[in-house]
């Protein structure tokens, strides 16, 4: 593939580039650019973070399952860009040397540009912004205090107007050195898409890489055949109605954070906890489904919500309830040449509740992802759909607690009676990140903890002070 | 007066721009060669058939070595020669090396060194503590047993007794850097070596043991480490002799990085531990006899598990004196990765096997854990109290001390310090050393009254009075941490320092840099003993052949001894230029005045870079090396007697936490830390060390949990599965002070040594989770580490049910 792209403010022409070639790889290998390092080759621990800036905004991404062809019409910075091409430093390097926030100094610049993407971007939740940048040597508090003492001075000029609006021009008008017609292997379009992946059913589908990077850094495995989705513009849609949220499966989650916010508050903040800030911003929500792993903590949620998976074939499209789709372990409804084009969603939903239980709690893969939408009139249970993830081969449906509820009194006691229907529903693994009995204990007392939140008993231990 | 100021890092500048250079960034010279191993798929049994055709044939390899194409056994061992770089036959863990492949790139030499067919006969593993003990597969003949007083006597006739076990696990360092070397072949056969290691004298000995080359033709240098712990004292030998290998094979240079998930599988981690623990008390909770039996998987090669195992013997008092005590230390053999150093290096477990036990001792009795601890303390501080008996002679080397690395800590002896016997003195540790330094009394004072701890007490008893689900702990912890490696003749340290005609310094030393600030400090000093501003001292990188025969920068020992030789190096050459300029002036040295940058002598003021140009044509050398070796040291590892540590670093924490009570989740919510760094050399850099260890130790003991499958492999190998702490996961609130005190021993300015002590503060934090849990019911919680929410919900429940 040829590829075009910013780096460090200067365009880079790429002929031919292996479709599965990472940036951290090429950064290193091909440009000497050595300041961004690999610390784990998974997107982890945030070492490899630049800053990659398109029509959306600056967004800090790790290159380590970031392909080239993913960039194109992007502009990137990385460590070496921070700094003003004279040298100055960026407020937050000058903070990071004066509050001491590097010892070893090898995850500093991923944290550097983590620091420098929220700089620019006005993001003051520091935690968030640093929860995918693992620091071995400080204990973080030093960083922290570089953080806060970087944020009332002013984004230095050269990292403003990044956005690559001449090279993106230059791109759509043909390109730099002359620009080929749009690869088959990047649609524009949905029709493209669909054309495309129904005349090569076994390409392989790549959005934001934070899976499919894997299978390559990790299971060093040589794709054949690849679409690749960033430009799809009509498949990163939010489209909104009275009543209904589409989401296009290209769209990320740092998008669908922002757009259940208000609406799903619970939603979102098992989204803030889902990944890190670089793999929110890479991850899309139908990447997540697609996969259809039985750990992925939006399934649970989308399916107690009631969602509908919008999915086709060339021309054909077809329409299911979400949980229909997992049909078994690795296994699920969707025909060769079939694709998740966008899921759907209800606006309303005020009892919904997700409980996301991990060893850690930012960017740690769920133990177990409870979700609960139960709708109490009168007194009474009208309505439930519980599904959870972490429980079975699939993200499932709760069947047999959601039956002990409904048309039940809404009380402790039919809380309890629920609890204990919970085994019925699942028959849970141990692995390492835990054993089936506390998947199926903790699965139960989530319930529980739903009604204590319902009776307003504090229950929240991220909301507890000294 | 460069010393005591909190300068930053000197590689600040550098870290933030990406500039700072790894092994891994050092640009390659053309042709240069990248390995892989090819790793064993079963935990114990025989090679019984290798088939590496397919590997030959990957592209772009250039070369593939078996244990039998290697010029000799490859030994990679610190200790006690049974770590071959490739397994020959035998195979003794998921994860070892069994054959090396060389490149042209990175994920060449990674996808080729998967395509091994291998066959194997399988025998059973032994992968936990109970299956070797059932097969009494262990290091040395049988348990090591230190004894003071008759503590099952005192046990039998207190008034009161209980008992009970500790399981807690290991921690994988995750250094952010993953293991690296890189060998440059150079003429006539020697070898230039890159590694990221902390102890590159050991690099250069097992390259040169490996190449059958002597020390001289190996040089070994290292600038800087993303972050060591303790996992990059031994466990990079295996990749630098790779690369020297092939490097002296092919011609080429050769690098050679884990992949992170290899780096898991591969290298060992900090010993886990079983701690079983009987104890009898009075009222008061004052201790009369307590009994530990320590158990620890070593894993497969003996690598420092015996000094790792000594030292959680050593600190099975922590801060507290104990009459009658018996400790018994099982270093046991299984087919996993060969634990190695880590941050305490033993001494953490060590220790929080009493703190359980004082933990225990306050819950059967209903008391404050504060009120029991002080009333278990050391003495405070006693001046004249009776030293140690002087050592005998050192004793002749043995004929097997040529084939050991004697500057690893995992040699043995090479003295035997007859004269050690147990001091007659009131306060002695379990092993015999007078406690005269023991400042924890008005730390402990300190530290609670000012996090208002008597307040707080009773504001967490009466949040768990009103609220069902999230429960609230609180909990204290001391540390007393004991300083010098306890193998003697590795507390030694060299320096060499020059002085250009400009005035300009380039200072060199034996340890090495992994973030924790030792190059600054010691430049610092330094700067200060010439009176010259920072920026005139050139930090280089530590290269053995600058300063031979280095210990590991280990044991916290980093700026103690380095600190110590550099000075002696820099007055050396001081005193040369005082000695030249009063010879000028007709006058004594010692009217001879540096500082601010000027050389003062009789009235008139000499630039530095002027005496300098000075000394120097007066033919006076500008040159010194500098030596230091920790005085006061004598120590019986066998009979577990004598004076093994030149002083006590201590520290003081307090820890919030609360507990979600129905999945076990938490959250630290506060923190207060006191922390004695002596009189610190740079107290921005010592109270670095002090956040980022209690952090660690947090983790070691919350969230980084190492999980085995019974087939022996690791199934937490990567950040996604191995969780250290994230940002978040630090303290809400985190106060961290250093102790106002000065070392009451004559070390660098009398400075402390802050390396590893503050580690063992994130107990705290364990401790208060335990707290937090005993709340839910009556029964004592018992809680294991690390204290995942599962481990807190099971331990809810076990105390909910009484037990």
């Amino acid at each position: 593939m040829d590829i075009t792209f910013l780096l460090n403010g200067e365009s880079v022409e790429l002929r031919d580039v292996s479709p599965t070639a990472t940036l951290l790889d090429w950064l290193r290998e091909e440009r000497g650019l050595t300041g961004t390092k690999e610390g784990c080759n998974e997107g982890d621990c945030g070492a490899c973070t630049v800053m990659v800036t398109d029509a959306r905004g600056a967004r800090a991404l790790n290159a380590c399952i970031l392909f080239l062809p993913q960039l194109d019409g992007c502009a990137v910075r990385t460590v070496e860009g921070i700094s003003a091409p004279d040298g100055s430093l960026h407020p937050v390097q000058q903070a990071m040397i004066d509050h001491h926030g590097s010892q070893c100094g090898f995850c500093t610049p991923g944290f550097v540009v983590s620091m420098a993407v929220a700089h620019l971007n006005g993001d003051q939740n520091h935690d968030d912004a640093l929860a995918g940048n693992l620091c071995r040597c400080t204990g973080y508090a030093p960083i922290i205090r570089a953080a806060e003492a970087a944020t009332d001075q002013p984004a230095p000029d050269w990292l403003k107007g990044t956005p690559p609006a001449s090279l993106v021009q230059k791109y759509l008008s043909g390109g730099l050195g002359g620009r080929q017609p749009p690869s088959l292997s990047a649609p524009e379009t949905l029709d493209e898409l669909a054309a495309a992946y129904a005349a090569r059913p076994d390409a392989t589908l790549i959005a934001g890489a934070t899976d499919v990077g894997l299978w390559v850094t990790k299971s060093l495995r040589d794709l054949d055949d690849v679409i690749f989705l960033n430009r799809c513009t009509e498949l990163q849609q939010i489209e909104e109605t009275d009543d209904h949220l589409r989401i296009g499966a290209g769209v990320t989650m740092d998008r669908v954070l922002k757009a259940v916010k208000d609406l799903h508050p619970s939603y979102a903040e098992m989204i803030r906890r889902y990944g890190s800030t670089q793999v929110r911003a890479a991850a899309t929500i139908g990447g997540n489904i697609a996969n259809g792993s039985p750990i992925g903590d939006n399934p649970p949620a989308l399916i107690a919500l009631g969602a509908t998976l919008h999915l086709r074939a060339g021309d054909h499209r077809r329409d299911m309830p979400l949980d229909e789709f997992f049909i078994d372990y690795g296994k699920q409804d969707r025909a060769k040449g079939e694709f998740v084009e966008a899921v759907t969603i209800p606006r309303l939903a005020p009892g919904l509740k997700v409980y996301k239980l991990s060893k850690r709690f930012d960017q740690d893969i769920s133990a177990v992802c409870g979700a609960f939408n139960i709708t109490v009139s009168d007194g009474t249970v009208t309505d439930a759909r519980i599904a959870f993830g972490g429980m079975a081969g699939t993200p499932k449906r709760a069947k047999a607690v959601e039956a002990a509820l409904t048309g039940k009194p809404w009380s402790e006691a039919t809380i309890r009676a629920a609890m204990a229907r919970m085994a019925e529903d699942f028959t849970p693994l141990s692995d390492m990140r835990a054993s089936a009995e506390y998947r199926l204990r903790t699965a139960e007392n989530m319930l529980l903890r739903y009604w204590h939140e319902d009776q307003g008993i504090a229950s929240n231990v991220l909301e507890v002070s000294a | 007066m460069t010393v005591a100021k909190p300068l930053p890092h000197d590689a600040a500048h550098l870290h933030v721009t990406g500039q700072a250079r790894y092994v891994d960034d050092i640009p390659t010279p053309k042709g240069t060669l990248h390995l892989a191993f090819g790793l064993s798929s079963i935990a114990a049994g025989r090679i019984t058939a290798i088939n590496l055709d397919a590997v030959r044939a990957a592209p772009g390899v250039v070369g593939v070595w078996e244990a039998k194409d290697l010029p000799s056994d490859c030994d990679c061992s610190p200790s006690a020669h049974d770590e071959p770089m490739l397994s020959g036959a035998t195979i003794h863990y998921l994860g070892q090396p069994i054959f090396l492949v060389a490149a042209t790139s990175h994920l060449a030499a990674r996808k080729a060194a998967r395509l091994g067919q291998i066959s194997y006969a399988e025998r059973d593993a032994i992968l936990t503590i109970d299956e070797a003990l059932a097969a009494d597969s262990r290091f040395e003949d049988g348990p090591r047993i230190w004894e003071k007083g008759d503590a099952g006597e005192a046990i039998d006739t207190a008034p009161r007794q209980i008992s009970g076990v500790i399981e807690m696990g290991g921690q994988e360092h995750f250094y952010l850097e993953g293991q690296s070397a890189m060998a440059l072949p150079q003429e006539g056969g020697d070898m230039v070596v890159h590694a990221s290691t902390q102890h590159p004298t050991e690099i250069q000995h097992k390259v040169a043991h490996a190449l059958h080359l002597p020390m001289h033709a190996v040089r070994v240098e290292t600038r800087r480490m993303g972050g060591g712990f303790g996992g990059k004292e031994s466990q990079g030998n295996a990749l630098a002799i790779a690369c020297a290998v092939v490097a002296s094979a092919t011609g080429r240079p050769a690098k050679m990085r884990y992949d992170r998930d290899d780096d898991f599988m591969i290298t060992g981690k900090r010993h886990d531990f079983r701690i079983a623990y009987r104890v009898g008390f009075d009222d008061q909770g004052v201790i009369s006899g307590v009994e530990f039996e320590q158990y620890t998987r070593c894993g497969w090669a003996q690598d420092l598990s015996l000094p790792v195992a000594d030292r959680a013997m050593l600190h099975a008092d922590n801060a507290y004196h104990l009459t009658h005590v018996r400790i018994e230390s099982h270093r046991l053999k299984t087919n996993t990765q060969s634990a190695t150093a880590f941050r305490g290096f033993g001494g953490p477990q060590g220790m929080l096997g009493i703190e359980r036990v004082m933990d225990h001792i306050a819950h059967d009795l209903g008391l404050d854990p504060v009120a029991v601890r002080r009333a278990n303390y050391y003495a405070a501080e006693v001046e004249g109290g009776q030293p140690p008996a002087p050592s005998a002679p050192p004793r002749s080397l043995s004929g097997k001390m040529k084939e050991q690395d004697i500057a690893s800590r995992g040699s043995e002896e090479l003295a035997e310090n007859t004269g050690a016997a147990a001091a007659v003195a009131e306060q002695t540790t379990p092993y015999g050393q007078v406690v005269e330094d023991f400042i924890l009394h008005d730390m402990t004072d300190r530290l609670l009254d000012g996090a208002d701890y008597e307040a707080r007490r009773a504001a967490v008893a009466k949040w768990n009075a009103g609220n069902a689900v999230i429960k609230k702990g609180l909990a204290f912890s001391p540390v007393k941490f004991g300083i010098s490696f306890t193998l003697t003749h590795l507390n030694q340290a060299g320096a060499l320092v020059h002085v250009y005609q400009d005035g300009s310094i380039h200072m060199n030393h034996g340890g090495t840099e992994m973030g924790q600030g030792l190059f600054q400090k010691v430049a610092q000093v330094a700067a200060d003993r010439f009176g010259v501003p920072l920026e005139m001292v050139k930090i280089t990188a530590t290269d053995t052949g600058k300063v031979p025969n280095t210990s590991a920068t280990a044991a916290s020992s980093g700026s103690d001894l380095n600190g110590m030789a550099v000075k002696a190096a820099c007055d050396t050459i001081r005193d040369r230029m005082a000695n030249h300029l009063a010879s000028l002036h007709q006058c004594d040295a010692r009217d001879v005045v540096f500082a601010d940058g000027q050389v003062r002598v009789q009235g008139e003021s000499y630039s530095f870079a002027k005496v300098a140009q000075m000394t120097y044509e007066a033919r006076v050398s500008l040159s010194a090396t500098g030596f230091y070796r920790t005085p006061k040291l004598s120590w019986d590892r066998i009979k577990g007697q004598g004076r093994p540590f030149f002083y006590f670093a201590y520290g003081a924490a307090l820890s919030e936490v609360a507990v979600d009570t129905l999945t076990g989740e938490y959250r630290i919510l506060r923190s207060d830390i006191l922390h004695d760094a002596g009189s610190s050399l740079n107290p921005a850099l010592d109270i670095g060390q002090v956040e980022g260890g209690f952090v660690q130790g947090a983790g070691w003991l919350t969230t980084e949990e190492l999980v085995w499958d019974p087939s022996g492999r690791l199934r937490t190998h990567a950040p996604s599965t191995y969780k250290i702490p994230a940002c978040s996961d630090r303290p809400d609130v985190f106060n961290v002070a250093l102790w106002d005190g000065r070392n009451r021993e004559d070390t660098i300015y009398r400075s402390k040594a802050v390396g590893e002590p503050p580690f063992m503060l994130g107990m705290s934090v364990f401790l208060a989770l335990s707290d937090a849990v005993a709340s839910c019911g009556d029964g004592y919680p018992a809680l294991d580490a690390p204290a995942t929410p599962e481990r807190v919900l099971t331990a809810i429940e076990r105390v909910r049910d009484g037990v």
